[in-house]
């Protein structure tokens, strides 16, 4: 017996879903290796991880939480990946959205401004300069044809450094690469602030930034949908020829699309400091924005999907949290990439064993001609 | 069937090559059905059939690129079953692809020994050279050992591709088209190799779909059509109508109806334009052409003299070095694409798949590639999705693309249908100039003839058209007048009259014609 | 003092330079075979773990070398089934290899990180470079004589190596056809998938031994992510490099050096960066900002002179299919 590939002539609906389903269980199996290996029952450590992550009182605020940047920054990873421009330095442009935010709510304005114009700045400023590192690399590729896979990768690395400068230099405080907490003005609402309110919410810690990662999808979804830029992204993401033979401009969409990207990313970062850890500080994301790619990928680029996928994957990382050592979870976001990748193909190739006799060459022939 | 395939073996002399029962399906598609095909050993076999017909599928068994699903090939009378080009290369079958399989960026003594088994590990460069000079010597086909590939004109590339199989020893050689991108004049010289080839035991199939070559070089011609073969005959007795009628199925017209054009103002003015091809080097050199409104200007050429810069300069997507670009009276040199696309100019490139749509788009979305930026697709930020959807489907009506629905990606159309799609798309936006590339390279006999009348439609509506093709067939009964590009100049003008075939092949190869013809 | 101080530098960028010219080196074999795997960070990490983990078990640091190359190796096959056979998306699988090569070697480096005491590969001296006149004593045996390990002197016989065999020989002229045009070797014969596999796989004992000679000569020890960022270097080096081996030597110890340049401005007292360690942060970025500025000059020099990556680099080759 043999293995032959031909391609699908047509993708049957329920086939995408169902493929992603088993290479998140087949990832997981995979996974039970090392975590064997660590001296772990996998089906405890499993059963432990889906508790933690969904099933408890606290789980659904607690997911949600660490789903927010997740599902920020994936939108970035989505937009971008959309035309085919491989922005993988997510995590740097988070940083710096963090950084600027900081910048915001320490430094530049006063503790007594109102809650609401502090925010508002602290988001235009958090969205700036995520764009401003997402467009480095842009620029670089539309102007010069630098490979963004690069640089924007390199640029995370400096975006790491730069963040340590300030929290170890000038905007230290008490020490060890933190800043000083930020005014309760530039803290996001968040449930447990209206405890008195809605004795449910007391302690839950789900932030603002819940809303900002929804609100920001189904405009994506909507862009993707129904605008000129939206159909530009496509064309260009499949074909770039095309759509310069179709009068597109290459460069400007490049441009915007990786300030975009990097402003979403930005926001990520934001969000983080204003929602979750209150100051600024060394490693404040535990690679937030790599994560991002794989829940980008796992909702084949679709914004409404990464919603889900993203709570999904706060889920884990709740989870995981309970799972030593601390590799593990990156480890198993890796296996589930590969089985991502690896379900894609059969969605997009219909594979069979055939009797080697009658084995035919591997061919993308048209319906209706070899022409 | 007019001769048993079997005739000859059973005077005990096998055939060179022979296919009993051969079956061959793909997806959605019978490629050849029961085919039954001999060749005998010295001869020049054609092989005869409209594009689509089978005829490579059913080669490429031969050499080894699929297997067939059933029946039996037999070379020299031997049972053989092929699993890679290695094995028939190993058995004495060399192929000659449409799309030479040469690797462009390495020279021709490494092309040639890619395949071969020595060198074993070190390559003598400086011996292997020597050795390709005095194999291209013996076999009197010229070529530069350490040139790249890339340099090469089609023709000595063919000849390189030539070259390769003998090299490898084959006995029998498969000839894919050969002439689809030869100037008369290498044809010529072709022919003249093939039938030294013979003389020294080599055994030829001829892959072709044009009838005056068939009848001038083959000593048999076997026809397929939709997979199936429909005779064969012998070479020197039959005749072009014959030929012609058994490949298509009933009488074909050879040349287009049209009335004579009615040519207007100048619809597109090329003044004076140089401009660098993608390796930087001179390309255009100061070309100077009129398009009237209502006349097909054909440009005659070999491939690589300039036409796809011409195209592009045109279309706003090569920057003109100098001089200028006006179409319908309005200077649009070096003005992004959207400019000459406002200026309703229509471009039917010549890469379907590559430039002229997205291949995994589906077709809805294909069709408005050039109108969703303005209404009544485009609506401020926004595209008219439900107008889309019907205008699409109203087009495909209208332009008879066969598919099931306007949701299918573009990539699974075949040739003929993905390009009436993209004509339905430039021509529904009645453009005032229309450049056609290599319009009908590739396609089948039914979808020529719709495209070329499309074509003349647009003229008698009055559209300037460009009309830039290698088949000089093509250009003859399509072009009110006909332009002979040669190293981005143009060397002449003539009348679309067949008795000048000679005189259009001496410019593409570069002679200077005094101007008597012109119009 | 000049002279030593430059001297200083360069011998440094020689031997930190080293891994990152393994890393770049076997990059550039599987791309010219037409396959991107982004996953170099990730192989390293593994070889640069399974080095240290077997030199300390067995006590030699050799066999740490050998299985540190295969342990690269197999598990670049995880990118040559996902890339080749599965006809995957290349740029996702590299970075799904890098996940998993980090996130493993996380967890099963755990035990390791307290050891200090590993085996490692020794030093090379070469006296008689001290014995040349004028140039040994002050140049040579300060720069290659004295404290190279046997580790850069294998970088250094390997670029021919890979040279003579990319340009020089029939595997490699089957290596560079299948990387340009792959129905062109399909055609004639050549096993395009099967040598695409094999190339991956010599890209990942390449970025083995550039993760060993990390953990077993430049720095003995194994951290977390302890390549910071080189295996992504080394990618950005390939494309610098302009595919050629020799120009991949030139990168690597150039980055060598920029690699170091932190600690050696740091040590000058006149700079501001002595008495306020502080601002070294802003030297640890110009490795990562020289990367980028590498390829800005790389990708000028790519139009000037129309170079290119080999035609098929991350298209995966289907037999039949157009424009392969």
């Amino acid at each position: 017996m043999q293995l032959k590939i031909e391609p699908r002539l047509e993708t049957p609906r329920w086939l995408p879903i169902v493929s992603i389903i088993l290479a998140l269980i087949l990832a997981l199996m995979i996974g039970a290796i090392p975590l064997a290996y660590g001296g772990l029952d996998p089906i405890v450590a499993y059963t432990q991880m889906f508790r933690t992550g969904f099933f408890e009182t606290y789980s659904f605020s607690d997911t949600i939480v660490k789903a927010t940047p997740l599902i920020l920054a994936g939108l970035g990873v989505t937009i971008a990946f959309r035309m085919r421009l491989w922005n993988i330095g997510a995590e740097g442009q988070l940083f710096l959205g963090a950084w600027a935010a900081t910048g915001v709510a320490l430094f530049w304005l006063p503790p007594t401004t109102p809650k609401v114009v502090m925010l508002a700045a602290m988001t235009l400023a958090g969205f700036a300069a995520g764009a401003v590192w997402g467009a480095i690399p842009g620029v670089l590729k539309a102007k010069l044809g630098v490979n963004e896979i690069i640089s924007s990768l390199m640029l995370t690395y400096v975006a790491v450094e730069f963040n340590n400068y300030f929290v170890y230099g000038p905007w230290a405080a008490g020490g060890f690469g933190l800043t000083a907490p930020f005014p309760r003005t530039a803290w996001f609402p968040r449930l447990t602030d209206f405890g008195d309110i809605v004795p449910a919410f007391r302690g839950l810690t789900a932030h603002l930034g819940i809303l900002y990662g929804i609100i920001a999808a189904v405009i994506l979804f909507i862009i993707f949908k129904y605008s000129k830029w939206g159909y530009e992204l496509k064309v260009i993401g499949d074909n770039p020829d095309a759509a310069r033979y179709a009068g597109m401009n290459l460069a400007r969409t490049i441009i915007l699309t990786m300030i975009v990207s990097g402003g979403l990313a930005g926001l990520a970062g934001m969000s983080e400091v204003a929602g979750v850890v209150h100051r600024l500080q060394e490693n404040f994301s535990p690679g937030y924005g790599f994560t991002a790619i794989i829940v980008a990928w796992l909702a084949r680029l679709n914004p409404l999907a990464v919603i889900v996928v993203g709570y999904l994957f706060g889920g884990l990382l709740v989870g995981g949290d309970a799972i030593q050592p601390a590799g593990i979870p990156l480890l198993i976001q890796g296996i589930i990439l590969f089985c991502v990748i690896s379900a894609d193909t059969f969605t997009r190739y219909r594979i069979r064993l055939v009797q080697p006799a009658a084995t035919t060459a591997l061919t993308e022939e048209t319906v209706t001609s070899e022409g | 069937m007019k001769n048993s395939p079997y005739a000859l073996e059973m005077q005990g002399v096998p055939y060179a090559l022979e296919m009993r029962g051969i079956t061959k399906r793909f997806p959605g598609v019978l490629a050849n059905d029961n085919v039954n095909f001999a060749v005998k050993r010295g001869e020049i076999h054609a092989l005869l059939g409209e594009n689509g017909a089978g005829k490579s599928t059913l080669m490429n068994m031969v050499n080894g690129l699929y297997r067939p699903d059933e029946g039996q090939i037999l070379l020299d009378g031997k049972s053989i079953k092929f699993s890679s080009p290695r094995d028939a290369i190993d058995n004495g079958v060399g192929m000659v692809h449409q799309h030479f399989m040469l690797v462009p960026t390495q020279t021709v003594s490494e092309n040639l020994i890619l395949g071969q088994k020595t060198p074993r590990f070190y390559i003598n460069y400086k011996k292997l050279e020597q050795d390709i000079a005095d194999l291209s010597q013996k076999f009197g086909l010229a070529v530069e050992p350490n040139a790249k590939i890339w340099q090469l004109s089609v023709g000595e590339q063919q000849r390189v591709e030539i070259l390769k199989m003998l090299y490898q020893g084959a006995k029998l050689l498969i000839m894919d088209e050969p002439t689809a991108v030869l100037t008369p004049q290498e044809v010529t010289d072709l022919f003249k190799t093939l039938r030294e080839m013979t003389a020294t035991g080599h055994t030829i199939i001829f892959i072709s779909h044009k009838l005056d070559e068939v009848v001038e070089i083959a000593d048999r011609v076997t026809v397929l059509r939709r997979g199936r073969v429909e005779s064969t005959v012998d070479g020197k007795s039959t005749s072009k109508a014959e030929l012609a009628r058994l490949m298509v199925g009933r009488e074909v017209l050879f040349r287009i109806q049209k009335k004579p054009a009615n040519p207007t103002a100048a619809a597109l003015v090329i003044d004076h334009v140089s401009c660098e091809n993608d390796r930087g080097l001179p390309s255009l050199r100061d070309l100077s052409l009129t398009v009237r409104s209502g006349e097909v200007v054909g440009i005659a050429g070999v491939a690589g003299n300039g036409q796809t810069e011409l195209a592009q300069v045109i279309a706003g997507l090569r920057q003109a070095t100098s001089g200028a670009v006006i179409v319908q009276g309005q200077n649009v040199t070096n003005q992004p694409a959207t400019a000459t696309i406002d200026q309703g100019l229509a471009y039917i490139p010549a890469d379907r798949n590559g430039v002229g749509s997205s291949p995994n788009l589906n077709l809805a979305d294909n069709l408005i590639l050039k109108s969703y930026r303005q209404p009544p697709i485009g609506q401020g930020w926004r595209i008219d999705l439900r107008l889309v959807r019907a205008q699409a489907e109203q087009l495909i009506e209208q332009f008879d693309v066969k598919t099931p629905n306007v949701d299918l990606p573009a990539r699974l159309l075949s040739g003929g249908n993905l390009q009436k799609l993209i004509l339905a798309r430039e021509i529904s936006r009645q453009p005032k100039v229309i450049i056609a590339v290599y319009p009908v390279r590739g396609l089948d006999v039914g979808a020529i003839e719709s495209i070329h009348q499309m074509l003349i439609d647009e003229r008698d509506r009055g559209a300037g058209i460009l009309l830039i093709s290698e088949d000089l067939d093509e250009l003859l009964s399509l072009s009110d007048r006909i332009v002979v590009l040669f190293e981005g100049q143009i060397v002449g003008e003539v009348p679309p009259d067949d008795d000048l075939i000679n005189e259009i092949g001496l410019m593409m190869a570069g002679t200077k014609v005094e101007q008597s013809h012109a119009t | 003092m000049e002279l030593a101080f430059l001297i200083n530098i360069i011998e440094a960028g020689l031997r930190t330079g080293t891994p990152l010219l393994f890393a770049t080196l076997g990059e550039l074999i599987t791309e010219r075979a037409g396959v991107l795997n982004l996953g170099v960070e990730g192989m390293m990490l593994v070889g640069a773990l399974a080095g240290f983990a077997v030199a300390y078990g067995t006590g030699n640091p050799w066999i740490g070398v050998l299985v540190a190359m295969l342990a690269g190796g197999v598990i670049s096959l995880l990118h040559a089934f996902v890339s080749i056979t599965l006809r995957g998306d290349q740029v996702v699988s590299g970075l799904a290899l890098t996940f998993v090569g980090t996130g493993l070697t996380s967890v099963l480096g755990a035990p390791y990180v307290q050891v200090r005491d590993v085996p490692r590969l020794p030093v090379l001296p070469v006296p008689f470079l001290y014995d040349i006149p004028l140039i040994g004593p002050s140049i040579l045996w300060p720069l290659f004589g004295e404290k190279q390990n046997v580790i850069f002197f294998i970088g250094l016989l390997l670029v021919p190596a890979v040279w003579f065999w990319i340009e020089r020989t029939r595997p490699g002229l089957q290596l560079r056809a299948i990387g340009e045009k792959p129905a062109a070797a399909d055609a004639v014969g050549v096993n395009v998938g099967a040598l695409r596999y094999f190339y991956v796989f010599v890209g990942g004992l390449f970025a083995g031994l550039a993760g060993a000679s990390l953990s077993l000569a430049i720095t003995p020890l194994w951290i977390n992510e302890m390549t910071a960022g080189q295996g992504w270097i080394a990618v950005g080096l390939v494309i610098f490099a302009g595919w050629n081996p020799w120009r991949a030597l030139m990168g690597a110890y150039i980055f060598g050096a920029l690699r170091r340049l932190p600690l050696d401005l740091q040590a000058i007292a006149w700079l501001p960066f002595a008495s306020n360690p502080i601002l070294g942060v802003w030297l640890n970025m110009i490795p990562y900002l020289f990367t980028i500025l590498a390829l800005v000059f790389s990708s000028r020099e790519a139009i000037r002179k129309r170079l290119g990556a080999p035609a098929a680099l991350g298209i995966p080759y289907v037999r039949g299919e157009r424009g392969a």
